[in-house]
């Protein structure tokens, strides 16, 4: 391949804590983006997708390393690049017109020409006809439309997106990604490469030419491959869900050690989350990780995560929480991509309520160290009860502030489903749950899942 | 004296969302005594001034009580109110801007916004006043300005707020687009941040301006001692038409005043506010929108078109030129190079500005030490009549509340259930809530004195008078947000009356009621200035409290006791903010949010 267009070079990002430790959001990274390729980045939450790519587009500075545009410091440089959001983000108090015509402006275009490259790009995305709309009285997949040609009317070289089809019906994204796809192979467009980040397997295999996987805790490269499979391709081919299979086995296989990590400038060495004290709860709610084990239990104890998700027309975002959570409890196994029910995991589908709130009361206490901890700590209290904050100044040593608070409402909502300890809200403390009053629990359970 | 208008009530977000982003600051301390000790400077400094002029006698203007001079009077009147905003605008969208985007001074910034919100503006009369007719060498255009900075000082800080909270929730992949697409500064505050703080800050003016008719009301027929500053305008008109008892002129003197109420109404608040229906963050159309006549008539007007196409949009045009040219010629190349300089010049302009910091800070702290040392002044008993003084005007603030509780609740939970009264009710509410209180305050007193009510029931009535409606409107808002299921589950399990209003209606609209009873507060303290010591027909009617004490010390000259009254009023309204108000916001975000 020839010289890449945008190259990242050992690019990190990471939050320095007030202690001595600092939240690793991504692992040092090599990644580059050459001519004529779409490039799909794929991975579960919080592997730092939409952070990589605002590296790669200069938004975002890195913590360490350096991205280069055309070889030169994209910080120096003048870069032509374009984002696709998946919210759109579009000016409502501005035409579509106004909308597509605003980049240009700040190139400081002329009117005239501003306006006839704006109409034809409008055109191109067949949007001709809606220039005085505005973009609230366009159904979703017409204002994704004015998000493209407002990306590519200034022509960028790379056109990136940050899973611009997922705020759309499924119909409606197929027909934008079909057209897309026609648009860039007929070379309609001047765009040099496209990178898209999804956590649509489906969508990733059918758009790349190149799939990038990456790993979470922290960010990093599991896998960048090239995908051989010849346009148009079908979903029902053999080629196809080999492949879309594979990527579901290197999601949901357990991490080798990832390389040893850096020291700091200052010489300390940077920790990695999962040597940490705490294991990372996944944010499932127990009455999902039921569903699931009932559904894996209906194909007969044993099926492909692949074939699960699409029974459950779920995304792996959706899904793979669960799954982890699953896990982790000791309710299931993955082996290459294949979930097994284990033995507790079978009784705790086919029991009733009391009996399954047992079950994973038992499951959790043993393989939770947090809730663990947590009713430890109320019965060696005299009261009773232990303020949340405790937990959140330990849990804040190793998590980012966002992902301690969702932690905790994990804990907090696996505790009071299990009946482990109940938690009050304006006072903000664990207190021990009064077992007596089965009728007040389920109704408080009832409350979360709502 | 406050408006609200139907098509907010369905975007109670904005000024909610304003005040919560202050909760979740935690400041230390030090922000909220560097922000005491700038405002004690600028007392000090006002005090100064105001001394400095002492002891200079003036004519004073005699006010004309002929219905034919009242036209001119309702148009000084209007231009004072009309420059106060203009100045407010201005300075709050600079303000909110730096705040938001200046990373070292926005903590400083927002914690004296929060302190200036609750500071009783009205302390500030007599000292402005003095000050500005110090610093202006022909009288009538000092007085002018006072009473301009007054109204100011009053309307800017929510307007400011609001601003700065509407750029701080931009949506961030908005924030994105526009640097993605390298918009200029100027690019991003005309197509991003101005429309997306539009609503906010309109509500925002409407309140505030209501408030300035208020503040302009009682600066008009400000009277010092042997000084009179009265402006002729409405406010020294109906104060001069109660003086003399002359019925027929305050009867013409409400009347104008109602009359530009509702026209500044028709003619300014209802286009505005449909104009700024297209700036509405919102993915769906929504079905209610208000209308006006005024609007349609200015959009549609070809003369009006041919005029913008000819000059702004060339204007426009040629400054989004320049900018671009600008930053193609500064970005690529010189970039490296100025990096290196960049260090040396770091190094001289951090220097510079630390200096420049050493001696603001050295001045703030010199100033606030000389008003400090004034205060030595006090006497013992004086002080003791200072507390005394708080503690009654305590009592009234907590009155005023509870009888405008009483009578707002019930009332505005019956218009917020049925749609048909509300359609009477709220213009006539709005109308009634649009008249300055100060300007009734005279007639009231006048009143009352007649059927042998003193000052105690007159000061109640005044807070009450000026404060009621916030309450009212905000519980208005909250009854209509009561979702309709939560009534049917009532209606069908047949709750009593009393568990309806425990278990829906008072949580339902405690939120709303918290908003309303902070603001209805904060002006009930403002208020007590005027309302516990007034002059009417030569003589002063006072009653003891710490507005009169504040009053009577400007009256006097004794500016010690202004200022530590003043102090002491601003420490009693920020700590029962504090200690009261926020923790039943806090309870009111948390547990009686309704929805999400």
């Amino acid at each position: 391949m020839q010289t890449a267009i945008i190259r990242a070079e050992r690019v990190e990002k990471y939050y320095a804590q007030p202690s001595e430790n600092r939240i690793q959001v991504i692992s040092p990274t090599d990644l580059s983006i050459g001519a004529g390729e779409i490039v799909a980045l794929l991975g579960p939450s919080g592997s730092g997708k939409s952070t990589l790519l605002r590296m790669l587009t200069g938004l975002s500075t890195p913590s360490a390393g350096e991205v280069y545009w055309h070889e030169k410091p994209i910080a120096t440089a003048s870069v032509n690049v374009s984002i696709v959001f998946q919210s759109f983000a579009l000016f409502p108090w501005l035409t579509v017109l106004e909308n597509v015509e605003a980049p240009l402006k700040a190139l400081g275009m002329e009117p005239a020409e501003r306006r006839k490259r704006s109409l034809k790009i409008l055109d191109t995305v067949g949007l001709d006809g809606f220039q005085a709309a505005y973009p609230k009285e366009l159904s979703g997949g017409m204002r994704q439309r004015v998000g493209f040609a407002r990306a590519l009317v200034v022509e960028p070289e790379v056109l990136f997106m940050d899973e611009p089809f997922s705020a759309l019906d499924v119909l409606t994204a197929e027909n934008l990604r079909s057209e897309l796809l026609e648009l860039w192979q007929n070379k309609t467009i001047p765009t040099q490469a496209i990178f898209i980040v999804t956590h649509n397997i489906e969508e990733a295999v059918l758009l790349a030419d190149r799939i990038i996987v990456l790993g979470r805790n922290p960010g990093h490269v599991r896998t960048d491959f090239q995908v051989a499979i010849p346009h148009p391709r079908d979903r029902k081919a053999t080629s196809f869900t080999q492949l879309v299979d594979y990527i579901y086995k290197v999601l949901t296989q357990p991490d080798a050690q990832p390389p040893a990590l850096p020291q700091t400038s200052t010489g300390k060495t940077v920790r990695d989350q999962r040597q940490m004290h705490y294991q990372m709860l996944p944010h499932a709610r127990p009455g999902g990780i039921a569903g699931l084990l009932e559904l894996v239990l209906d194909h007969n104890g044993k099926d492909d995560i692949y074939r699960l998700a699409d029974d459950l027309a779920f995304q792996i975002d959706d899904l793979l929480p669960i799954v982890d959570a699953a896990q982790l409890l000791g309710f299931l196994t993955v082996t290459e991509g294949d979930a097994a029910i284990t033995s507790t995991g079978a009784e705790y589908a086919n029991s009733e309520i009391l009996r399954q709130k047992e079950l994973f009361r038992n499951a959790a206490v043993e393989n939770v160290l947090l809730l663990r901890q947590i009713v430890r700590a109320i019965e060696s209290k005299s009261d009773r009860s232990v303020p949340e904050e405790f937990f959140h100044d330990m849990l804040d040593e190793q998590f980012s502030e966002d992902e301690t608070l969702r932690q905790l409402e994990t804990a907090i909502n696996w505790g009071r489903y299990a009946e482990l300890f109940d938690f009050d809200a304006s006072r903000r403390r664990f207190i021990q749950s009064e077992k007596l009053h089965h009728d007040a629990d389920a109704s408080s359970t009832a409350e979360i899942d709502a | 004296m406050m408006k609200f208008p139907e098509s907010f009530s369905n975007i109670p977000g904005r000024e909610t969302l304003a005040r919560s982003q202050v909760l979740q600051r935690s400041w230390p301390v030090f922000l909220d005594l560097c922000v005491a000790g700038i405002g004690l400077a600028c007392f000090y400094g006002v005090v100064v001034i105001a001394r400095y002029w002492f002891g200079h006698p003036e004519p004073e203007i005699a006010i004309s009580l002929s219905p034919r001079a009242l036209p001119q009077y309702a148009f000084y009147s209007v231009v004072r109110i009309f420059l106060a905003y203009l100045l407010s605008l201005i300075f709050a969208i600079g303000y909110g801007y730096i705040a938001a985007y200046s990373k070292r001074v926005e903590p400083l910034m927002i914690a004296g916004l929060d302190i200036l919100q609750s500071i009783p503006v009205l302390s500030f009369l007599p000292g402005v006043m003095l000050a500005m007719v110090a610093l202006f060498p022909t009288r009538q255009i000092g007085v002018e300005m006072g009473a301009i900075v007054l109204i100011f000082t009053g309307q800017v800080w929510n307007m400011a707020f609001s601003f700065y909270s509407s750029i701080k929730s931009i949506p961030r992949e908005l924030t994105e687009a526009a640097s993605i697409y390298k918009f200029s500064r100027l690019q991003k505050l005309i197509q991003l941040e101005l429309p997306y703080a539009a609503i906010g800050l309109v509500w925002n003016s409407m309140v505030s301006v209501a408030g300035g008719w208020f503040f302009l009301m009682a600066c008009e027929m400000f009277v010092l001692g042997t000084r009179d500053f009265r402006l002729p305008g409405l406010g020294s008109y109906l104060q001069t038409a109660a003086g003399t008892g002359n019925y027929t002129a305050i009867t013409w003197g409400l009347l104008t005043m109602v009359a530009i109420i509702v026209a500044t109404d028709q003619l300014v608040w209802r286009p505005v506010i449909a104009w700024s229906d297209k700036f509405k963050f919102e993915q769906v159309e929504s079905a209610s929108r208000v209308h006006s006549p005024m609007l349609h008539l200015f959009q549609h007007s070809r003369a009006l078109q041919s005029l913008g196409r000819n000059t702004l949009v060339p204007l426009e045009e040629i400054l989004y030129r320049r900018l671009a040219e600008k930053r193609v010629d500064a970005s690529p190349a010189s970039t490296p190079k100025a990096d290196r300089g960049a260090t040396k010049n770091g190094i001289v302009s951090r220097i510079l500005r630390g200096l420049v910091i050493l001696v603001g800070a050295i001045a703030v702290l010199y100033a606030a030490w000389q008003a400090l040392t004034l205060l030595r002044e006090v006497h013992g008993s004086q002080f003791v009549g200072i507390l005394k003084g708080a503690a009654a005007t305590f009592l009234r603030v907590n009155i005023s509340l509870i009888l405008a509780a009483a009578w707002t609740i019930p009332a505005g939970v019956a218009i917020g259930f049925h749609p048909r009264l509300a359609r009477i009710a709220q213009p006539i509410a709005q109308i009634a809530a649009s008249v300055p209180a100060t300007a009734l305050f005279p007639v009231i007193l006048l009143a009352l004195i007649r059927i042998g009510g003193g000052m105690n029931i007159g000061s109640i009535a005044l807070m009450l008078l000026g404060t009621q409606w916030y309450i009212l409107f905000n519980v208005i808002a909250g009854a209509m947000a009561i979702p309709s299921d939560l009534k049917e589950v009532a209606t069908l399990f047949h709750f009593t009356t009393i568990q309806k209003w425990k278990t829906v209606i008072l949580p339902g609209i405690f939120p709303f009621l918290v908003t309303g009873m902070v603001t209805a507060s904060g002006g009930a303290w403002n208020a007590s200035i005027i309302a516990e010591y007034f002059r009417l027909k030569n003589q002063t009617l006072q009653t003891v409290g710490l507005g009169a004490t504040i009053s009577a010390a400007t009256d006097s000259g004794q500016f010690q006791i202004l200022l530590l009254a003043t102090i002491v009023m601003a420490i009693m309204v920020v700590t029962i903010n504090r200690l009261v108000w926020r923790r039943l916001y806090r309870l009111a975000e948390t547990r009686y949010k309704l929805g999400d």
